[in-house]
């Protein structure tokens, strides 16, 4: 598969998302569009990788572990965004008890 | 046409699809469950590209911890369509003209890359996604930073217990 298709397909899903944090006003689904970005990442890493390794396959046939490390990154970033999500979500609980609302316009209370 | 580039194709269109949706509709929870969809269209993806261990560890961890933990949140507070805030006209089509336009500069780069004509991603070949290499690496090379993320999610833990509590 030409790496190309792959990158056009995390460019498409990238800027979906960034056009939600732009667009929408709930908190929750701006969180999500992150998400979403982050996985368009997560797959454009491991079809590098993949690239990668068919391009050493090409010339040595014995570097068969060539490029792994991209795919253990995509580990690396599911982690991150576990444990962001957690303090992310605990965050807009406490918005959502202080305000009785989850629009994120409400966050400019902070400058005060 | 194979059946590779059939079902990647299905796959992109799914994922696309389904990414649109979550922007677009006005109901919360549909857009949490079209986020699930989104990640399985990508865990498809993954097992397409042999990475297996990703694969199920993104619909684990993703489609199945994360989506739950927002639909849980999303319940919690009773979110509906009625009460969704919106946006005024101009500034959705202010966000949606950058983001397409972000898109068409990166669309533009990707085009005159010369370097990356005729390089190819290997599908459904390439032992690297499987779980006995990913782990050689993960526990010789990497170890320091597997340890290091135990302490991320402590910290992560203690914080959201810290923000959630009353005070």
């Amino acid at each position: 598969m030409p790496i190309q298709y792959y990158i056009y397909l995390s460019l498409v899903l990238f800027s979906i998302g960034i056009i939600g944090v732009l667009t929408r006003r709930n908190a929750i689904i701006v969180f999500m569009c992150i998400e979403l970005m982050l996985n368009s990442v997560n797959l454009l890493l491991v079809a590098f990788s993949k690239m990668h390794l068919a391009f050493a396959m090409a010339n040595d046939k014995l570097a068969t572990t060539v490029g792994t490390d991209g795919q253990l990154f995509v580990f690396f970033i599911m982690v991150v965004a576990a444990a962001e999500v957690s303090v992310g979500l605990a965050i807009i609980v406490m918005l959502y008890r202080n305000t009785h609302s989850v629009d994120i316009n409400f966050l400019n209370r902070l400058k005060n | 046409m194979n059946t590779t580039e059939i079902l990647f194709f299905f796959l992109s269109a799914l994922a696309i699809f389904s990414a649109i949706m979550v922007l677009i509709s006005k109901n919360p929870i549909h857009s949490v469950l079209w986020l699930v969809g989104v990640f399985f269209a990508i865990s498809g993806h993954y097992i397409l590209l042999n990475a297996q261990f990703l694969a199920i560890v993104n619909m684990i961890v993703y489609a199945g911890a994360i989506m739950v933990l927002f639909l849980f949140v999303v319940m919690l507070m009773n979110l509906n369509a009625e009460t969704e805030p919106q946006k005024n006209l101009w500034m959705k089509l202010a966000g949606v003209i950058s983001g397409g336009c972000l898109l068409m500069v990166f669309v533009s780069l990707v085009r005159q890359a010369t370097d990356l004509n005729a390089k190819k991603a290997m599908t459904t070949t390439g032992d690297i996604g499987l779980i006995k290499n990913l782990g050689k690496l993960l526990f010789n090379e990497y170890v320091v930073p597997f340890e290091i993320t135990s302490v991320l999610f402590l910290s992560a833990m203690i914080g959201a217990i810290v923000i959630g509590k009353k005070e």
